[in-house]
C-alpha cells in the first residue's frame, strides 16, 4: 500500500475502484425501505438479497455507512447471556460472525480473545454462576473461575484493585472476540450492493406515509419514495422514528461514552469487563486501549462526550490496572443508545402494517449485527416474526412477558 | 451541563443529583392495557421533556423541564402543577 501511495502521489489521476457506488437518483418505488444504513441495516439488506431473493431494496441513511453506533461501539462480541432467549440469539450471532471474512471476501480482523467478566462481591459471583450454567445449558464455552485462573491469563492486573474491591472470581468465555466495526458494515454493504440493492446515503426520512393501518411510503429530504414494506434499523434515533407514526415504545435515550489510549506494544490479549466497577478494556489490533463504562445517567439525543465520563472510568481502570496511570487518552465519543426497560432488543412487525421494528439495541447493538440482520431479513421476507426474536416482539410489554436481560454490558443492575 | 441553577438551593453542581425520569401521571382506575402502556412506554423522541431529579444531599425533589436536545433545564416547575389526587 505505500508503495501504490507513492506513485498515486505523483500522478493527477488515479483509478482506485470505489467501494460504494457514486450517488444515483431515487426511484419512485421499492419493495423494502430500510431506514438506516449502519450495520444491521446492511445486514438485513444483504441477506434479502442473499437468501430470499429480494433485491429491489433501498437503504437510506442521513449520514454515511456505518458513520452512528456502528463505528462507536467497543466491537465486542461474545454469547454470555443470561436469559435462553439472549444466549440463543447472541451465539447465533457469534457463529455468523466467525464466518464473515470469508463470506464478504473482506478481513474483518475477527480475534478471538476470552473474555472476563469480574466478580468482586458474593452475589457478583452467584450471578456468574447462575449465566455459566444457563450458557453450559445451551453448549456454550463459559465457566466460572477463580483468582489463580485470573492471575495466570491477566498478570497484568491488580487482583486486590487496590484494595478497594478484591476480585473474587470471573465468568471466562473463550470465544469472547472482537473485530473491525466498520468492515462488517462495509462487508455487508458491498456483498448487498453487488446483488443489485440500492444504497443512498445523505438521505433523510422525514415522514412515513400510511394509509388506514398500512404504511404506503416514505418522505425524504430528496422526495417521496413509495414502497411496501419499511423497517427502521436506526438505534439511537428509534424515537424520531416512531413518533412519525405515533407509535409507542418503552425506549429512552442515553449517550454511551467510550474513549481509547494512545497505542502501546500488545500486552493484553483478554477482554476485561466488571461489572461492580462499570468498566471494560480490550487492545485494539493497533495496541490502544479500547475503554467504556456505563451509559450517561440522564436522558439525551447527543453524541457529546464529557470530562465526567473520563474522570470516572480512569478511576477505576488504574485500580485494575496501576501501570496504566503513565498512559494517556487519545481519544473519546459518544453514542446514543436506545435502552429499553428489560435491556432485550425490540425486534419484528408492529401494529402497523409492512412497518417493521429493529431497535432496543441500547449497549448491545454490535454483537449482534449479523444475527439481527438475517432474522429481520427473514421476517420482512415472510411477514412473520423469526423464531429467534419472538421473544423480542414490541407487544411483550402490554403483555407483562419481559425478557429481563441482566447479562448486558454497561447497564447497571 | 454541568451545574443546575435551582431557585431553591442556587447553583449547584448536576452529580449531587439523581436521575429519576419521566414525569408520568398514572391511570388510577384502568385496565390492563392502559397501565402497562403507563408503566413501560416512555416519551422518547427529542424535545422538552418533564423530569424528576432527586438532590441528594438535601433529599428534595425537583421537576424540571429540560430540552433533550440540547441539554439545557428552561425551568423548575412548581410541584403544585404535577400534583394529582390520588382517589380514596
Amino acid at each position: 500500500m505505500p508503495w501504490r501511495l507513492l506513485k498515486h502521489g505523483f500522478t493527477s489521476s488515479h483509478n482506485e475502484p470505489r467501494f460504494f457506488p457514486e450517488t444515483r437518483p431515487l426511484k419512485s418505488h421499492y419493495d423494502v425501505v430500510i431506514i438506516g444504513g449502519g450495520g444491521h441495516g446492511m445486514a438485513c439488506a444483504y441477506y434479502l438479497a442473499k437468501e430470499h431473493g429480494i433485491t429491489d431494496v433501498a437503504v437510506l441513511e442521513q449520514g454515511y455507512i456505518g458513520g452512528g453506533n456502528t463505528g462507536r461501539n467497543t466491537t465486542i462480541v461474545r454469547s454470555n447471556y443470561l436469559t435462553p432467549e439472549g444466549v440463543k440469539f447472541y451465539d447465533t450471532s457469534l457463529k455468523l460472525f466467525e464466518d464473515l471474512s470469508d463470506d464478504f471476501d473482506l478481513n474483518i480482523f475477527y480475534s478471538t480473545r476470552g473474555h472476563f467478566t469480574l466478580a468482586h462481591t458474593d452475589s457478583a459471583l452467584r450471578t456468574m454462576r447462575w449465566r455459566a450454567e444457563v450458557n453450559k445449558h445451551h453448549g456454550i464455552d463459559s465457566e466460572v473461575v477463580d483468582r489463580d485462573f485470573i492471575a495466570k491469563e491477566v498478570p497484568y492486573m491488580d487482583l486486590d484493585c487496590a484494595g478497594h474491591n478484591p476480585v473474587m472470581g470471573a465468568l471466562y468465555h473463550a470465544p469472547g472476540a472482537v473485530a473491525r466495526h466498520d468492515a462488517v458494515a462495509w462487508g455487508y454493504a458491498r456483498g448487498a450492493y453487488n446483488r443489485g440493492v440500492e444504497i443512498h446515503q445523505k438521505t433523510r426520512v422525514t415522514a412515513i406515509r400510511t394509509q388506514g393501518d398500512r404504511v404506503t411510503g416514505v418522505e425524504t429530504d430528496r422526495g417521496f419514495v413509495s414502497c411496501n414494506k419499511v423497517v427502521s434499523m436506526v438505534a439511537g434515533s428509534t424515537p424520531r422514528i416512531t413518533s412519525m407514526l405515533g407509535l409507542q415504545t418503552p425506549i429512552e435515550i442515553y449517550p454511551l461514552q467510550a474513549c481509547v489510549s494512545e497505542p502501546v506494544k500488545p500486552f493484553m490479549d483478554t477482554i476485561v469487563v466488571s461489572g461492580s466497577l462499570h468498566v471494560y478494556v480490550s487492545q485494539s489490533s493497533r495496541g490502544e486501549m479500547v475503554m467504556g463504562a456505563s451509559v450517561d445517567p440522564s436522558v439525551l439525543h447527543s453524541t457529546r462526550s464529557s470530562f465526567d465520563f473520563v474522570e470516572g472510568l480512569t478511576d477505576k481502570m488504574i485500580d485494575l490496572f496501576p501501570f496504566m496511570s503513565r498512559m494517556k487518552v487519545m481519544r473519546q465519543w459518544a453514542g446514543m443508545s436506545d435502552i429499553t426497560p428489560d435491556f432485550a432488543p425490540i425486534m419484528g412487525k408492529t401494529p402497523i402494517e409492512g412497518f417493521y421494528l429493529d431497535a432496543g439495541w441500547g449497549t448491545w447493538g454490535f454483537k449482534a449485527t449479523p444475527v439481527s440482520g438475517k432474522t429481520m431479513a427473514w421476517t420482512l421476507a415472510n411477514d412473520r416474526n423469526h423464531e429467534l426474536i419472538e421473544p423480542f416482539r414490541l407487544s411483550r410489554f402490554a403483555d407483562f412477558d419481559l425478557v429481563g436481560e441482566k447479562g448486558a454490558a454497561s447497564v447497571g443492575h | 451541563m454541568k451545574v443546575f441553577d435551582c431557585p431553591v438551593i442556587g447553583r449547584r453542581p448536576i452529580s449531587e443529583f439523581d436521575y429519576v425520569g419521566e414525569v408520568r401521571k398514572p391511570p388510577m382506575d384502568a385496565d390492563e392495557t392502559t397501565w402497562a402502556e403507563y408503566v413501560f412506554n416512555r416519551n422518547g423522541a427529542p424535545g422538552l421533556l418533564r423530569e424528576w431529579w432527586y438532590h441528594r444531599p438535601t433529599g428534595r425533589w425537583y421537576v424540571m423541564e429540560r430540552d433533550t436536545l440540547k441539554d439545557e433545564v428552561l425551568r423548575f416547575i412548581d410541584l403544585e402543577e404535577v400534583r394529582y389526587d390520588i382517589p380514596a
